[in-house]
This record gives C-alpha cells, sequence and structure tokens, in this order.
C-alpha cells in the first residue's frame, strides 16, 4: 500500500519561449548616471547585433511561476529520502547557503589584492587542515571542481611524479567495480586502463593485483569502501604490492562517508585521493553541480600540487606560485569557493565527534534498510555493508522484472529510485544508500514500498513493469530523445 | 534497528575493519558549533575582505543580481535533487535545463549547447579535445589575447596527451589577435584556432576574419567568451564552429573564483563529439511532451575510457541561476544591460589614456606609470582599482586593466579617473 | 533466422561474398542483445579495415558496442539510410539493415568464420 503520498494537482507549464509576448519584462535597470554610448559608433556597426532572436520576454509575476511550477515537478531530498547509491543525497544544512552568502566572501574577486581578501584565505586554509587531518594525507588542494575533475588532478600528480623520476609509465589499473570516470579519467591523463576482476567477495583480488603489478603501471584507483559498500579490507596489502612496483595507489574518495573519523586513507596506504564535498561534506547537489572535488596526498606528491598554494607569510596568509614542480592550472582561479565555504560550515557544525557520528549513522541506516529487505531481494555479495548496500533483481527478473522497473515502481511510493544497474559487476543492481539523515520512520517506508514492490511483482508484474502510473510525466521515450534529438527550443 | 540487525551496537557494524586501519583515536577537529556560532564565524571572516567598490574584471565581473535568481535556486525542489537520470520524477529540472541549452544557442547563434561545463576556463580544454577529435588534428593555436588563466588550464590538459600547443600574438598598437602571426603559424597540422572576444584587454576580436584563415586551412574556430553580458549587445560569434565560456556574468557572485558555470555551444554537425550532458525532448508513453538527458552513449558512465570527456558532476544550480537572469532580463533587458555597461566603461575609458585603439566592451587597458601604487592609492580612498597586468603580460607591466559595469557609480568612477590620470 | 550463405564472427557479424565484394552487417543476436539501437557509426568510403579490428559501432541508449570488420579489405559502400533510420537495423539486420560492403583482399580469411549452423552452435553455447 501507497502511504507516503496521494496525488496533488500540478499546473501544465509551457517552455519560456512559449508563454513570452512582445514587450513584457521582469527587470528594472537604474537610471543611467554616465552619458549613454550609441552602440554602433562605439563597437563598429559590424559587431552589434540586431536582437536576440526569440529570447524571453515574460513579467515578474510569469517568471516566479515558471520556475516554481517547473520546481514542483522534481523530487528533492527536501520532500524525502532520496537513496541513490554513491551519490551520498544527505540533508543540506540550509545555515550554509546562508553562511555562503555572506556580502565579504560572495563579492570578494578572486583578484582582489591578498591584504583585502583575508577571510577567503582563511576559508581556504582552515578547510585544508582539516581535510588533512579527516582523510591522513599531508596536504591538499581545494582546486578541483568536482570528483572526476579531482581524479583527473590526481592521475595527472601520479604522471608528474613518475615523470620526475623519468618516466610517466603506461597504464592504469581499475577494478571493475569501479565508477565510469575512473577508467575516462585514466584514458583522459594519456594512460591506458587495466580492468582487475574482483573476487568471490566482491572485494579487489590481491593475487590480479599482483599478477597486474609491474614497472608498467602508474597507479591503481580504488574505490574505498567499494562500489558494492564494502570496505576493502585487503587495501594496504594491495597498496604494499603496488608500492613494490613503484606503483601509487589513487582512492576514489565517492565513499568518503562511510570511513571519516573511523578509518583513515592516509593510514592504509594511500599515495593521492579526492574527495566529493557535495558528497560527504553535505554541499547541495543542484540537480547536477556544482560540486568540489579537493585532492589530497602523500607529501612526495605535494610539490606537484596545482598552484596556487595558501601559505602563511608571518601574521598574514598569501599565495604561493614559485612551485616549478606544480602540473600548474587545473582550473581558473581557486576552485569552487562557494562550495569550499559550505563544506567548511558543515565541518563546523559537526566538530571531530559530529562528523564520526554522521558515518556511524550512515553504516547502520543501510545496515537496517539490508536487514529490512535481505529476505525479499537477493545479495550476490554479502560480506558486511558500510553506507550502502546493493541487491540483485535476480529472484525479480525471473519474473521479467528488472531493476529498472522497480526503480520507477518506487516513484509512485513517493521516492526517488535507488541507484539503477551499478555497479557492472552486479547483474540488474539495486544500489542503495539511505544515508546518516533519514530518520527510522522514513527507512521503514521505503523498506515497506520495496518490499510491497517486491509481493507485486508475484502478484502483478505488469503493474510494477509499465510504472511510474502516479507522476504527471508516465514512461519517457528516451529511444526517440536519441534517435531523432531534439536539443532546443525553436519556434 | 540494532536489534533488528542483531548487533549490540554500531560499533559492530564496523568490527570486521581490521584492526591495523582504524583511526583509533577522535579527529582533531573541534566539537561542533551552534547554527549562531556558525553564521558569526563567517561574518567575521567576511569582514576581514574589502567590500569596496571595485574596478576588478578579467574573467569575473560584478553585476547586480535580480533578487528572482536566488529566490528560484534556493528552492529545494531544485537545491537538493541530483542528476536528473530519473526522467518521470526530474521534469522540474530537465525543463529548466532545455530552457537553457535553447537561451545559449540563441546567445552565441550555435546549433546545439550543452548543460554546462565546470567554468570558462575547463571548457576550453573541452573544446579543444573536441576539435581534435572532429579534425584527427593534434594541434592547437590559441591567442595571447585569450584569458592567461583559461591559456594555462589549456597547457595543464596539454601535458598529458597528444596536444601540441602554440600561441599567436596581439597587436601592440590594436590589442587584438594578430591574424597576420596566426596567418603564418597555423598549418595542416591545426586542429583548432582559439580566440576570445571581447579578448582579455576587453577589445572586440574580428571572428569573421579569424574564422576564414582557421577554415582556409580546415582547421576550427573555437571563440571563447568571458563576458556574458557582452553578448546582449555584440554580434554572436556565428562563424566560430564552437563557442564556449563562462556565464558567471548571469547573477553569479563573484564568490572569490567560483563556483560559476562553463558553457560548450557548437554547430549541429558536430553534436556527436560534444563533451557533457545534454537534455532532449521526446514523448511520455501518453504522449506528453516530456524531457530527459540523451546522446548519453558520449558520457563515462556509459563509455568509460572511450568517453568524449570524464565529465560527471556540472554546475547545473548554477546555469539555472543563469537561466533564470537571462529571462528576467529578456530580450530587450539584456541588451539594456549591455548598453549600459558599453556606457560606464567608455565614460571611463574616454578619461584615461588608453593603450590599445581596438573597440572595447566593459573593460579598459590604460598606461599608467605605477600601477602598484595607483591601486595603493585607490586603496587609500577605499576602492579596489584595476589588475596590475605585468603579472600576466610583462610588456604591459605600465598597464591596468579596468572594468566598469552597472553596478559602478559615476562618482566612483570619476575617482578613479581623478588618481589615474 | 540466420541465412546459410552467410558467414559469421564470434563478435556477431555476418558477412557474405559475391565475386570480390563482401556486404556485412551485425547479426539478429547482437540486435537483440542491444535493443532499440539509435545510432550507427560507420566508416567511410576508402577506409581500410582489417578482420578482427574495430570499424566502428552501434550504439542503444545506454550501451555502446564496436563493431569488429570480418574480412580485410577497403570500404567501398556505406548503408546511409541507417544514419536517419537506425531502427531499420533493429527490424531487418540481415538485409537491409547492413552497414558496408568492402572490396576484399584476402578471401581466405572467410574460411574461419562461422557457417550459420556453426553459429547458432556458438549462441546455444555462450547465451
Amino acid at each position: 500500500m501507497i502511504r507516503k503520498v496521494r496525488n496533488h494537482l500540478n499546473p501544465e507549464e509551457g517552455l519560456v519561449f512559449e508563454i513570452s509576448s512582445p514587450g513584457k519584462k521582469a527587470y528594472q535597470l537604474p537610471d543611467l548616471d554616465v552619458p549613454a554610448v550609441d552602440p554602433a559608433q562605439a563597437l563598429g556597426p559590424a559587431n552589434v547585433r540586431r536582437e536576440i532572436e526569440h529570447f524571453p520576454e515574460i513579467s515578474e509575476v510569469e517568471t516566479i511561476r515558471h520556475f516554481t511550477r517547473l520546481s514542483a515537478q522534481n523530487y528533492a531530498i527536501d520532500f524525502g529520502c532520496y537513496p541513490l547509491g554513491s551519490c551520498t543525497m544527505k540533508y543540506n544544512p540550509r545555515v550554509n547557503e546562508l553562511v555562503a552568502r555572506t556580502e565579504g566572501l560572495a563579492w570578494a574577486h578572486p583578484y582582489q589584492p591578498e591584504a583585502l581578501a583575508q577571510g577567503c584565505l582563511e576559508v581556504i586554509d582552515v578547510l585544508e587542515r582539516y581535510l588533512c587531518e579527516v582523510t591522513g594525507m599531508d596536504a591538499v588542494s581545494l582546486q578541483p571542481a568536482a570528483g572526476a575533475h579531482g581524479e583527473w588532478t590526481g592521475i595527472m600528480l601520479v604522471r608528474a611524479l613518475h615523470e620526475s623520476r623519468g618516466n610517466p609509465r603506461k597504464k592504469i589499473l581499475v577494478p571493475d567495480s569501479a565508477h565510469g570516470t575512473n577508467p575516462a579519467t585514466a584514458a583522459m591523463c594519456g594512460y591506458d586502463v587495466e580492468s582487475i576482476k574482483s573476487n568471490d567477495r566482491g572485494l579487489i583480488d590481491l593475487e590480479a593485483v599482483a599478477r597486474a603489478a609491474n614497472e608498467d603501471v602508474a597507479a591503481m584507483m580504488i574505490t574505498n569502501p567499494n562500489t558494492l559498500g564494502i570496505f576493502e579490507e585487503n587495501i594496504d596489502k594491495a597498496a604494499a604490492i603496488l608500492h613494490e612496483k613503484g606503483a601509487m595507489v589513487y582512492m576514489d574518495g565517492a565513499n568518503m562517508n562511510a570511513l571519516v573519523g573511523i578509518s583513515r586513507p592516509g593510514d592504509f596506504g594511500v599515495d593521492v585521493m579526492h574527495l566529493n564535498l557535495h558528497k560527504t561534506f553535505s554541499t547541495p547537489h543542484g540537480g547536477g553541480g556544482p560540486g568540489a572535488g579537493p585532492v589530497a596526498v602523500r607529501s612526495h606528491l605535494e610539490p606537484f600540487l596545482p598552484i596556487p598554494r595558501v601559505k602563511r607569510n608571518g601574521a598574514a596568509l598569501a599565495f604561493d606560485y614559485d612551485r616549478p614542480q606544480s602540473i600548474g592550472k587545473v582550473r581558473a582561479f581557486y576552485g569552487n569557493f562557494g562550495v569550499l565555504v559550505r563544506a567548511l560550515a558543515y565541518t563546523l557544525a559537526h566538530g571531530g565527534p559530529g562528523l564520526r557520528n554522521a558515518t556511524m549513522d550512515a553504516i547502520l541506516n543501510a545496515n537496517y534498510v539490508r536487514t529490512r529487505l535481505q529476505d525479499y531481494y537477493d545479495m550476490p555479495y554479502d560480506s558486511p555493508s558500510m553506507h550502502e548496500c546493493v541487491f540483485s533483481d535476480d529472484r525479480q527478473s525471473a519474473k521479467g522484472v528488472k531493476t529498472g522497473d522497480i526503480a520507477k515502481r518506487l516513484i509512485d511510493y513517493g521516492f526517488h529510485p535507488y541507484t539503477v544497474s551499478f555497479p557492472l559487476i552486479v547483474h540488474g543492481a539495486l544500489m542503495i544508500e539511505p544515508t546518516e539523515t533519514e530518520p527510522k520512520q522514513e527507512l521503514d517506508l521505503l523498506a515497506d514500498a520495496l518490499i510491497d514492490i517486491a509481493r507485486e511483482i508475484d502478484d502483478d508484474p505488469n503493474l510494477v513493469k509499465t510504472a511510474p502510473h502516479g507522476t504527471r510525466v508516465s514512461r519517457v521515450d528516451e529511444v526517440t530523445a536519441a534517435r531523432k534529438p531534439i536539443l532546443r527550443w525553436r519556434p | 534497528m540494532l536489534d533488528a540487525i542483531g548487533v549490540p551496537n554500531i560499533e559492530s557494524l564496523f568490527e570486521h575493519l581490521p584492526e591495523r586501519v582504524l583511526l583509533g583515536r577522535p579527529l582533531d577537529i573541534p566539537p561542533g558549533k551552534s547554527e549562531y556560532d556558525i553564521v558569526d564565524y563567517f561574518r567575521a571572516l567576511g569582514e576581514k575582505n574589502a567590500t569596496w567598490p571595485s574596478f576588478l574584471g578579467a574573467g569575473v565581473y560584478r553585476h547586480y543580481r535580480p533578487v528572482m535568481c536566488d529566490v528560484v535556486v534556493s528552492r529545494g525542489e531544485f537545491l537538493t535533487s541530483y542528476t536528473p537520470y530519473q526522467a518521470e520524477m526530474s521534469q522540474g529540472t530537465l525543463t529548466a535545463i532545455f530552457e537553457f541549452q535553447t537561451m545559449i544557442c540563441q546567445l552565441t547563434g550555435m546549433d546545439v549547447a550543452n548543460a554546462s561545463m565546470y567554468d570558462g576556463s575547463t571548457a576550453v580544454p573541452e573544446a579543444a579535445l573536441m576539435a581534435m577529435r572532429v579534425t584527427q588534428r593534434d594541434s592547437i593555436l590559441i591567442s595571447r589575447a585569450v584569458h592567461p588563466e583559461y591559456r594555462e588550464v589549456l597547457a595543464t590538459s596539454a601535458r598529458s596527451r597528444d596536444m601540441k600547443t602554440g600561441e599567436f600574438g596581439y597587436g601592440t598598437e590594436s590589442g587584438v589577435s594578430d591574424l597576420e602571426d596566426l596567418a603564418s603559424k597555423i598549418s595542416d597540422q591545426t586542429a583548432a584556432v582559439i580566440i576570445q572576444t571581447p579578448n582579455f584587454f576587453g577589445c572586440v576580436e574580428n571572428v569573421k576574419a579569424a574564422a576564414e584563415i582557421a577554415h582556409r586551412h580546415g582547421a576550427l574556430l573555437v571563440v571563447v567568451f568571458a563576458e556574458a553580458v557582452s553578448l546582449g549587445l555584440l554580434e554572436p560569434p556565428r562563424d566560430a564552429d564552437i563557442v564556449c565560456g563562462e556565464l558567471q556574468s548571469f547573477a553569479i557572485s563573484p564568490s572569490f573564483g567560483g563556483p560559476f558555470a562553463g558553457v560548450l555551444a557548437a554547430k549541429e554537425k558536430y553534436l556527436r563529439q560534444m563533451p557533457g550532458r545534454l537534455v532532449g525532448e521526446t514523448k511520455d508513453s501518453r504522449g506528453n511532451r516530456a524531457f530527459c538527458l540523451t546522446l548519453s552513449t558520449r558520457e563515462q558512465h556509459i563509455r568509460r575510457e572511450k568517453a568524449t570527456s570524464n565529465i560527471c558532476t556540472n554546475q547545473a544550480l548554477i546555469a539555472l541561476m543563469a537561466t533564470v537572469f537571462m529571462t528576467v532580463y529578456g530580450k530587450e533587458g539584456l541588451r539594456e544591460l549591455a548598453g549600459q555597461n558599453l556606457a560606464k566603461a567608455h565614460y571611463l575609458g574616454a578619461a584615461l589614456p588608453r593603450r590599445f585603439s581596438s573597440p572595447y566592451f566593459n573593460e579598459v587597458v590604460v598606461r599608467n606609470t605605477d600601477p602598484a601604487a595607483a591601486n595603493r592609492a585607490l586603496a587609500g580612498r577605499k576602492i579596489i582599482g584595476g589588475l596590475e597586468l605585468g603579472r600576466f603580460y610583462p610588456e604591459l607591466s605600465d598597464c591596468l586593466l579596468l572594468c566598469a559595469t552597472e553596478m559602478s557609480k559615476k562618482a566612483d568612477i570619476d575617482q578613479v579617473v581623478e588618481v589615474l590620470r | 533466422m540466420y541465412p546459410d550463405n552467410y558467414r559469421y564472427t564470434k563478435d556477431h557479424e555476418w558477412v557474405t561474398v559475391e565475386g570480390d565484394t563482401a556486404t556485412a552487417g551485425i547479426t539478429h543476436h547482437a540486435q537483440e542483445q542491444l535493443g532499440d539501437i539509435v545510432f550507427v557509426d560507420l566508416p567511410k568510403v576508402g577506409d581500410s579495415c582489417t578482420q578482427g579490428k574495430t570499424m566502428g559501432s552501434v550504439e542503444s541508449v545506454k550501451a555502446v558496442s564496436d563493431i569488429y570488420s570480418p574480412v580485410s579489405g577497403e570500404v567501398i559502400a556505406v548503408n546511409d539510410s541507417l544514419s536517419s533510420s537506425p531502427e531499420v537495423l533493429n527490424a531487418d539486420p540481415h538485409g537491409t539493415g547492413w552497414l558496408v560492403k568492402i572490396r576484399v583482399s584476402n578471401a581466405v580469411e572467410l574460411d574461419g568464420l562461422m557457417t550459420a549452423a556453426a553459429y547458432q552452435e556458438y549462441l546455444g553455447g555462450s547465451h
């Protein structure tokens, strides 16, 4: 029985171009206090455009209604549990949004003199130190804009280190359970990718690592806990094998929220890693970004970090560009500073003990959901779960219902689906990450929904295969979208 | 919950972790603070920064943010949702991105635009790589009048790949790209020619002429923009093959350099080689119009090591903010806004010794015998002056790059003129 | 289902030869595994191809599959209709959904490919 949601009127809304009419406006500019300039004269007639064809023309009230009506067509953490595995959809504290808008921080220009930007430099300095403590690493660069950008930066550091030793090496080892960004990153950094098969417990196979490790290997990219939500208990041994051959260990920190305060990558052999501040440190996902992907390194990789670094210059903080071994700039300025402010606010609000509690609650919630569901869904790897658990649709697909169908039916129950069909090593995966911020009532509703769906599959599989039924938009035709792409509105 | 799981306490849930990997002590981070403490802490940090009138531009611009922009992006439905992979419960985000893609096309004169890149600087190597895929060539020529930090990011990208980058100069009098220098350096191995307009000096480039040179050699022309407001008035770079740039000017506060939003747009025929997410229009099973992410096979989660880019998380919320900004200003407003910028900058530029002769939008390079001293003098009047260009261009160490926007008050401009003249 | 006069590869391509011209495509089994095909990336006329090496790819909404050339030679024609109607590949993979025509440079290569019966047996074993 669907208990979390009921139907609700939801207005139709056209595209902004369709509701436009000439002459409407939603802006007011102040009176110009200097003489007006004739654009054709100032810029040359050929450089001036006639008009922006078909650009919006709507009023202020139409603007707020348009975007509010669109917003009503979204699901969000603010509505309820968003159990996307690997994505860490935890509550986004609103105080973080407020402090990121502090005038002195939000309106600071990246080129204003350092003496006039000490507040910003302090945010960077303090957050770097906290992230070093959390990861057990020696230095952090906050510049990468997202997780994949952090990966790219991290592997570029590895490359720079090997180059400084005379040989950039040829390949990166990636477990078959890895996120798609890992092999894509390795390729972007000019490396070949060698996939390493997981063992029958879903873990790194030490023998396979030993076979693959040689002087051609630049690094191995390891996610820990891995994408099955399982702690790689032999990670330090794998690291030793790789280090023996001069290869580095890169840790994809997408799942660091399962380790904060409990275990530190710097203590189990990791040389370089990234963090996703929009996962572990609660900055909002915003429908796909912005995030931040700081990269943390042990001291042997520190000289290669992107410029600039923040350093203390007497009582003041300053930027240091004089770093001859640096890989250079990975993006303009100093990273997604506004996201860093939010992550620092989160860290301060929790403090050391609170961060550890968050980790423990995340593990508790995932194990609770696992316990509630394990009689109804198959679990191909039954090693202990950390912050997420992965089931397969084996039992359900025997009745013709796939993980993607179960996900769509979960929408009818008022939840965003879990992560579908990932990791790839689980056939028909259901990857569930509740996060620490879900109350037990919400977890029970989620578990009850998935149990009900399992029963529906026994009684009426077609109900599930044609879901969702309760949404304003039914199942979307992605095939036509890809065959005949319409990527913009035209009159 | 512990009873249901069948364990005595939470610690037993990670008992299976080997002792040797456990931290075994509390994190050395002070205990949690209250909401008030946190607000107060950041207020104090903010006060350590100057919030004076500023004439800095150079890729980051101070434009007024209409209230509506913040109102919309603060809605939890947008703020706290994920990438819209589940189309049936993400139509709000998907529709807004579709509108964003459309507006970027309208603004730039391109056929297709993606759902955003990290920022303007990282969009440049993405455009370069795209041009390399299209042309199957490996050399990139970039103008020295492109933002120096964008060029540095391109150089970092080139380190690990078979990408050769070269630069061509700018006219020492004109302040725009030296197309003769370009013509002498371009070859049949050139995948892309990259220029920026308005360029780093605020000057408007001749896109058509650059395109002719590039196309004559079978290379693509990539046009970069850093000041999006200029597109309210300037003829869009229709002769480009790829347009990429920075949308910070559209309601995004300077925020010490980020988060901003980059964008990449192109001619239709290059669609399959574009990086990043795309939203497309389709129908649902009942025949209603619907939107979904599409052409995903270009992306990392499917094509893995053969993907067009590794980008995953992008800048969706910032792109939404820019969409609201473009909607609020609209067809007339963006033009009027650009006109005000032009007027303010020209009021400033007309009163000072300009270094370059080419038409400029809202930034101007002025001569000054001691730019550092001039900035100090302005700081004495609680004004943040311009960028000392010697930092990036040793040959321009006697120059300041100044920016004026609709937020620059005449009284402050007059003070700048008084100090610099 | 699988024409007797075609030869088949383990990567699920088919090929049939008339004179020195081979016509090649992907098998019914391959299109079925991929599901709704949305895009086909083919080599250009004049490109040379090598048996067992990638010559293009087919895409469904959520998967990409490389196409391996079943024989070596020079591409002399490609099925342009697939760019506007990739669904033909699902409807008629062994006929109007052909991909390329190749001027065969080494006819002996065909001997290493499977017959229809052998291919069906292979399918039975692998799936």
